[in-house]
């Protein structure tokens, strides 16, 4: 069996080099001294969720953000850019994921309170609702495409078939991530972990979902109300 | 400190490894083995970049040659055995693209990353051991597909796309009419890039996760080894900058396939025909292509980082170990690692210098650029800082990491003359920048890895490498890409253009032409040093020295557990850190080190009068 070496004399100098001299154990921050520790672990094996989901959404917002630099280039550096009409059933799909969003907070909450049939109902709700939001944004597609204008009509009609394409993606990802959520929801999850757990992947999955609701409404406002 | 906490921590969870071979070797969760699985991959990768670069260097130094065996290869390419200057041209961008993304991308973060970073800060595995086996796999799929681009342009006189590892646009963008290269082959090229991209983030966003969360009790971040922050630092830079290289790709794609115009300028005459006057080549209005360039460049400058940063986190990591002595200035070497990182993200301009920018933004990014000289030299410094008045220990990975640091400070020194915007516009073009980035991005981050090779090899299959073969790998390596690269820039500054097949139509470089030579037979003898290489791999597979856990007297986490470690890592046990990472001559320690999970024993001195590592420190015995 491999051991390694360990010393059994006092030593004289004890902190050296590459340290950060003589600090006791923290290891990620959390407590682990109060002989709590089994809660601490279970803590920090349900927090890489939440963690996990922040960094995604800076790598997503990065790309966003430098399609929004594409946009406001073409916009700036060029004179074919024509700005569309906008398809009124935006507002609409505006109006659908602000309240799934909504519909879905609810959700986690009723999760949190342990009420697991109206977390349930909500997430439910919640998904019909995205659902509605892609028909609607599907809508638009379909009214720009009988006035003859596709994706290579002129540059603001591909910024707005690209910019909302890859806004859809990301929201058929979050419709799976909830339909996922809603087959494993089940009564009375044995043990603490699986517990913190599903709460953790609630609340990343509703992080996600605001932070698609966000992202709409800032594309729309880029899209519509911005100019070069 | 209490006694609980050590009783809570010997509590011993196991998890058994699974049994059936697809899920133990194949579709693995284990990032050990994924490690190993990238690894692989990469020196699969690399065999095919190297071929390339011998391909193309025969073209440059024998031009007009027949090698029949390429004709029978490669009859469109090479008809009769003669290259074309298409063909050429297709094995630069192959060249490129498989040996940055799928090589210096893969090995050194995928590859060693994913299979030392959850051991040294004593994690059981990854935080999302499901994503990280999708980043492998997705990864694989970007492999494929981009060889896939090498057979569908067969037809076409290349072997793959013509673009350069850059891609520019409007060349780029606008399809088959632009002629050879410009086909399917390149269509598959983005896609591969862009599904490489998705594996790359899948990864990144597992590490960052991983370090944040899943520390064992005792590693402050301050207390981690220099291979974990620059592990960590590459997935930061992976994580903000491979986002954009996606979305440019994406709008490449749409340029190419679905007649939008976000690269191509209006008024284009291409192949004798103008823009919309066929249906094979669509009308395009307004685009731009420098857009692209920025896009490019801002994924562009931190990937160079991304493959040098863990080869700086390994050197550091060995130079420390085998010199016997901490690092010199550890804090230093951190906040180093993340300017460095940092402000990899404001000089993406200097690639751009000659596309006509502003003197003013040139001016900007070459004071920024220059200013990453300050880290470097930081770093450099700590280096020679460690070696300094230590009594070295030349084993092969050591050898390895002093030719990181000869290699960095050789390539880099370079790069203070080429982020001057008015020395860059002469140069940029020419065999200099070629000379410059093969140095320090290239060779450099391979010596970083091989050292890691030589390093951790005992570790991950629990037998030594040759050190004879090991040393011979290393001389010959050494000099053999000193004497490729240094005429390299002789000839830049004569100036020889990059990217030709062959000089012959020009007078004044004729006089280069037996410099030309030397370089590619040195070249070719490198390459064929590097059988050694692959020999030694798989010869101490089978026969080489059984390692202990600990065979370099090394202090970190890796080196407590077996060699190779159980599937959990540390056999159910958690280990707790008490100490930094490079605790070497240690005044009083019986072994001039101190291993990171020795109690300190002021706070410890029961413990340690009781016998350390009796189960409590997460030693097994």
């Amino acid at each position: 069996m491999a051991t390694t070496v360990t010393g059994t004399k006092p030593l004289i100098k004890t902190s050296f080099g590459g340290g950060a001299g003589r600090r006791g154990p923290n290891g990620n921050g959390l407590p682990k001294r109060n002989g709590d520790h089994a809660a601490s672990r279970l803590q920090s094996s349900a927090n890489r969720y939440r963690i996990g989901m922040w960094v995604a959404l800076a790598s997503i917002l990065m790309m966003f953000t430098a399609l929004t630099s594409a946009y406001i280039v073409r916009a700036g550096s060029s004179s074919d850019w024509q700005t569309l009409a906008m398809p009124r059933v935006l507002w609409l799909s505006t109006a659908l994921i602000l309240i799934s969003s909504g519909t879905l907070e609810f959700g986690r909450r009723n999760l949190k309170a342990a009420y697991l049939n109206s977390h349930k109902t909500w997430l439910m709700a919640a998904m019909a609702i995205g659902f509605a939001f892609l028909a609607s944004q599907l809508f638009a597609w379909r009214q720009l495409a009988q006035q003859g204008i596709y994706v290579s009509s002129n540059p603001h009609s591909s910024f707005f078939y690209l910019l909302t394409a890859t806004h859809g993606v990301h929201l058929v990802g979050g419709l799976l991530a909830l339909l996922f959520m809603f087959l494993r929801a089940r009564p009375a999850e044995a043990n603490a972990l699986a517990v913190a757990k599903r709460q953790a992947a609630v609340d990343a999955v509703t992080i996600y979902w605001h932070f698609l609701a966000i992202l709409w409404i800032y594309l729309f406002v880029l899209l519509f109300f911005w100019h070069s | 400190m209490s006694g609980e906490t050590h009783e809570t921590h010997g509590a011993v969870h196991r998890h058994e490894p699974p049994t059936s071979f697809i899920r133990k070797y194949i579709f693995s969760l284990d990032h050990k083995v994924i490690g190993i699985q990238y690894i692989i991959l990469a020196l699969t990768a690399v065999l095919v970049g190297m071929t390339m670069s011998v391909l193309m260097r025969m073209n440059l130094s024998w031009p007009g040659t027949n090698w029949p065996i390429l004709g029978t290869l490669f009859p469109g390419g090479a008809p009769g055995g003669m290259m074309t200057p298409e063909f050429y041209l297709s094995l630069v961008t192959m060249h490129g693209t498989i040996m940055v993304f799928f090589v210096l991308t893969t090995a050194p973060q995928g590859g060693f990353g994913n299979y030392f970073l959850p051991i040294q800060i004593g994690a059981e595995d990854m935080a999302f051991p499901v994503l990280n086996m999708l980043s492998f796999w997705v990864t694989l799929v970007g492999f494929i597909v981009i060889l896939a681009a090498i057979f569908f342009s067969g037809a076409e006189s290349t072997i793959g796309p013509i673009g350069g590892w850059t891609g520019y646009a409007p060349l780029s963008a606008l399809g088959q009419i632009a002629g050879p290269g410009q086909g399917m082959g390149l269509n598959l090229w983005i896609i591969s890039i862009a599904i490489f991209c998705v594996g790359s983030l899948l990864g990144a966003l597992n590490f960052i996760t991983t370090l944040l969360n899943m520390r064992a009790p005792g590693m402050s971040l301050m207390r981690m080894p220099l291979t974990c922050w620059a592990w960590f630092t590459t997935a930061v830079l992976a994580l903000l900058s491979f986002p954009v290289l996606l979305g440019g790709g994406v709008l490449l794609l749409l340029d190419r396939t679905a007649g939008t115009s976000f690269f191509i300028p209006g008024g284009l005459y291409v192949s004798g025909v103008l823009s919309g006057t066929s249906p094979n080549f669509p009308i395009h209005t307004g685009g731009s292509p420098i857009l692209w360039q920025h896009l490019f460049w801002f994924f562009g400058h931190p990937e160079v980082y991304i493959a040098i940063l863990p080869g700086m986190g390994a050197t550091s990591h060995i130079l420390s170990t085998f010199a016997r002595k901490p690092v010199f200035g550890y804090r230093a070497m951190v906040f180093a690692i993340f300017a460095i990182g940092l402000l990899g993200f404001f000089v993406w301009g200097h690639h751009m210098f000659i596309s006509g920018m502003s003197p003013y933004s040139a001016m900007t990014f070459s004071i920024l650029t220059l200013s990453i000289g300050v880290p470097s030299a930081v770093k450099t410094f700590n280096w020679l800082g460690t070696l300094w008045g230590a009594r070295i220990r030349f084993a092969t990975p050591m050898l390895f990491a002093i030719g990181f640091v000869s290699l960095f400070v050789a390539g880099g020194i370079t790069g203070l003359v080429l982020g001057q915007s008015s020395l860059d516009l002469p140069m940029h073009d020419t065999y200099f920048v070629t000379a410059h980035f093969h140095l320090v991005m290239g060779v450099a981050s391979i010596f970083g890895m091989f050292a890691a090779t030589y390093f951790w090899f005992p570790k991950m299959f629990g037998r030594m490498m040759n050190e004879r073969m090991g040393q011979i790998h290393f001389w010959v390596t050494f000099i053999g890409v000193y004497c490729i690269f240094v005429p390299m820039h002789t000839m830049g500054i004569v100036g020889m253009p990059r990217r030709f097949a062959q000089f012959t139509e020009y007078e004044f470089l004729a006089k280069l032409h037996p410099l030309v030579v030397f370089v590619s037979i040195a070249a070719i003898l490198t390459v064929i040093a590097q059988i050694i290489f692959y020999f030694n791999l798989i010869w101490s597979l089978f026969k080489g020295k059984k390692a202990g856990a600990n065979p370099w007297e090394a202090t970190t986490l890796e080196w407590i557990t077996d060699s190779p470690p159980p599937h959990d890592n540390f056999a159910g046990v958690i280990p707790t850190v008490y100490r930094g990472s490079y605790e070497f001559a240690v005044p009083g320690a019986p072994n001039d080190y101190l291993m990171q999970t020795e109690p300190d024993p002021g706070e410890e001195g029961v413990r340690v009068t009781e016998g350390a590592g009796n189960g409590h420190n997460g030693h097994r015995h």
